[in-house]
């Protein structure tokens, strides 16, 4: 309740600043904006930016889910769309693309985008298909007084990530210091895609959808996810995000990859024991077999505009996106996420996403049939993890899985 | 009753089940008989925020409309979606078989394949709960029909707990119990003496938790109608048994068994399809590692990034035919009681 009650408070007081700190926004034309988005407190912040928009001839309305990525394929399929803007990420604007649901905003852009700045603009065969506005990835948190205790320094690699974890176990001060999303599922998933990166192998072979893991790259991405486990809390495939955050905050873990998203839950420290927050350090994500890229993908959050609306609410709800994120608004709330826009200052919770992204880190693969092996590691890496498999098998139950989806799908 | 009445009292429920059950199942059938239209692929550069602009593969979204617009099914692709790896993996078994290390390995292989991971747990739940439940159901509606009257009814309205309590937040709540720090499991590793005791990381301990969590939610449902049928149990036959000097465990075995058989009969056909279509534990128990079942496949083709509805609809398909094959020896038992009685 009392959480709860913070939290009203201090959305109205950013409603209230919001409100008062911000140049008017000032649609040109009428229209209604419909924006429908994934729900975190970022994408919530943009959304009532962009509802001040909100005028005579102009409605904003905002759907803000968890729900947003399995909402978004039919909503946007019908004439006029259930929704004129759909925020997307890496992985959920390939749907979009590839039903072509959404519009070319290059007329947009040059009419009202002087506030953009060109690496916001996504480009698709020359085209741009959609404003990125904030960065996100996975990165290392680690408890420098554990570590400080062990005599170890920062650790720049998965290497010395897990001596550093041998010698904390060793000295007996903590039983489980690592921790990771390895919930089979889209987490464990991603998890691999993420060591995977680290190495310089690539997912698919050049040009098609033939799958290409099924090599040393992929055996030493397997046996470091599960060298990580020895170290792991024994529930350790039962933990997403969420849970290893809640160990984290405990005090039961020294070092953790965790979402850049979710550093400023970690700063704030809810719920968390003595000393668990003074003591976190933000950097990096770690480096995989001497390789010098950071071992985790990089995600950008950004708007696309409907295809199947009118040109007026297309305008329209391209203007109240560009005021969403509008440079005012990230110099109002400079921690909440790590914006992409003009005259960002990162703030203590985005230098671990910067670090990692100026650390060379990959995207995460745009490519059609991406999902499709996301859909497939989520399934078949499971029983590698819970040790009653090997990893050759593993990569080989994964290929089959994958190549059965991508004949199902039209790809192979 | 005349049959022109007849049917036209029944004409409602029959359009509704026509429109309700029976063309959405043709639906899913056909649909299961299709895969999506061969993608046509294209090189575009695409430019991101972080590392530049690169070659990338896209789908020619002009040339997959045409195809959609000509044929909007996609592909005939027959039973091959039934065939391949992820529902009955016919080429994976013939290969199995033609080359192996005997039985075990066999075993350890099919076991593999996804659908019959999911089959083998599906049915194991099937025929543990089932009659797991179902005696625990009738124990309690024994003892509950001992009971004084001013205690009945806390008594019945607590037993039916499991039942009322959805079952995602029931299987939850227990989930939570078996964590290494809470309550079931803490106290677990105390009493082994083995901190590192785990319900949820060894797959036999999750298969057993998911196990007890199905007896209990499943307990009430044969409660309720084993006390209900309790009720009708006459007095006379019970009486003269009694006068005849049989046990209680006597006039249980000899009197009220057979006089609750064919309501067993029901609430096994209704239990069985009801465990065959398990999904809210292995959901709710994280148990996705260790345990899958049929409904749950379905649920992993349709979530994520890219949608099977061949797949589902297979699988969907694949569930119904097994809830007739698991049902086939209760109706057959049925059918013979009928004749019996109308004989």
């Amino acid at each position: 309740m009392k959480l709860m009650l913070k939290t009203t408070v201090s959305l109205g007081v950013l409603c209230l600043t919001a409100g008062t700190a911000f140049a008017a926004c000032g649609i040109e034309g009428t229209g209604s904006v419909r924006i429908l988005s994934n729900d975190f407190e970022a994408l919530r912040l943009v959304n009532t930016t962009a509802s001040e928009c909100a005028a005579d001839g102009v409605t904003v309305a905002a759907n803000a889910t968890a729900e947003h990525k399995n909402l978004q394929v039919p909503a946007l399929s019908i004439n006029p769309a259930e929704y004129t803007v759909a925020v997307v990420a890496n992985n959920s604007i390939v749907p979009l693309l590839n039903d072509d649901l959404i519009r070319p905003l290059d007329d947009l852009v040059a009419k009202y985008g002087a506030a953009l700045q060109p690496n916001q603009l996504i480009k698709i065969d020359g085209k741009t298909m959609a404003i990125a506005f904030m960065g996100n990835a996975q990165h290392l948190f680690y408890r420098k007084d554990i570590l400080d205790k062990a005599g170890i320094a920062e650790p720049k690699s998965y290497e010395e990530i897990l001596a550093a974890a041998e010698k904390i176990k060793a000295d007996g001060l903590m039983d489980y210091p690592l921790a990771a999303s390895d919930k089979p599922g889209w987490d464990l998933a991603a998890e691999f895609v993420n060591t995977y990166l680290g190495t310089s192998g690539e997912f698919f072979a050049p040009g098609s959808a033939e799958l290409a893991i099924d090599n040393e790259d992929g055996l030493k991405t397997l046996e470091n996810m599960k060298a990580l486990t020895a170290y792991m809390d024994p529930d350790y495939l039962t933990f997403d995000a969420n849970g290893i955050q809640a160990e984290y905050k405990a005090g039961n873990v020294a070092m953790m990859v965790q979402w850049g998203s979710l550093a400023g839950d970690m700063l704030a420290g809810e719920g968390a024991a003595e000393g668990v927050v003074a003591n976190t350090v933000l950097t990096s994500a770690p480096t995989i077999a001497g390789g010098t890229t950071p071992a985790v993908a990089l995600w950008w959050d950004g708007f696309t505009i409907a295809k199947n609306i009118s040109d007026e609410d297309a305008a329209a709800s391209f203007q109240a996106m560009v005021h969403g994120i509008s440079p005012e608004m990230v110099a109002a709330n400079p921690t909440v996420a790590t914006w992409l826009v003009a005259g960002f200052e990162p703030g203590p919770t985005a230098v671990g996403v910067i670090a990692t992204a100026n650390a060379g880190a990959r995207a995460y693969p745009m490519q059609p049939y991406m999902g499709l092996l996301h859909t497939a590691l989520s399934a078949e890496l499971a029983e590698f993890m819970a040790g009653t498999e090997d990893a050759a098998t593993a990569l080989a139950d994964v290929k089959a899985a994958y190549d059965t989806a991508a004949k199902e799908g039209g790809y192979l | 009753m005349p049959h022109k009445t007849f049917f036209a009292f029944i004409l409602p429920s029959l359009i509704a089940m026509v429109l309700f059950i029976a063309l959405p199942i043709v639906s899913v059938i056909v649909q299961s008989l299709h895969v999506e239209h061969a993608r046509v692929l294209v090189e575009v550069e695409s430019c991101q925020p972080f590392g530049g602009c690169t070659t990338e593969t896209r789908v020619d979204t002009a040339a997959m409309a045409e195809l959609r617009a000509e044929k909007p099914m996609g592909q005939f692709n027959g039973l091959g979606t039934y065939l391949n790896r992820g529902h009955l993996a016919v080429n994976e078994i013939g290969a199995i078989l033609a080359s192996n290390n005997g039985f075990g390995d066999i075993a350890t292989r099919i076991y593999n394949l996804p659908f019959y991971k999911a089959l083998s747990f599906t049915l194991v739940f099937c025929f543990v709960v089932t009659p797991l439940a179902m005696a625990l159901g009738f124990a309690i509606a024994l003892a509950v029909n001992a009971l004084p009257k001013v205690t009945k009814g806390p008594v019945i309205f607590f037993s039916l707990l499991p039942m009322i309590i959805t079952p995602l937040i029931g299987s939850l709540i227990l989930y939570w119990m078996i964590q290494s720090n809470g309550i079931i499991g803490a106290s677990l590793q105390h009493l082994f003496n083995d901190p590192t005791l785990s319900l949820r990381a060894s797959p036999v301990l999750t298969w057993a938790s998911l196990l007890f969590y199905g007896v209990w939610t499943n307990a009430p449902f044969s409660f309720v109608v084993f006390y209900a049928g309790l009720q009708t149990v006459p007095g006379d036959t019970l009486e003269s048994a009694m006068i005849d000097g049989a046990s209680r465990w006597e006039r249980i075995r000899f009197v009220i068994i057979p006089h609750l058989a064919p309501l067993a009969t029901f609430v096994a056909l209704v239990q069985l399809m009801d465990n065959f279509r398990v999904f809210e534990p292995i959901v709710g128990f994280s148990a996705e590692a260790n345990a899958t079942s049929l409904s749950w496949l379905i649920f992993n083709d349709l979530s994520g990034d890219a949608k099977l509805f061949g797949s589902a609809g297979a699988t969907s398909v694949l569930t119904i035919v097994g809830v007739i094959v698991l049902l086939m020896p209760v109706l057959i038992r049925t059918w013979q009681e009928f004749n019996h009685k109308v004989v």
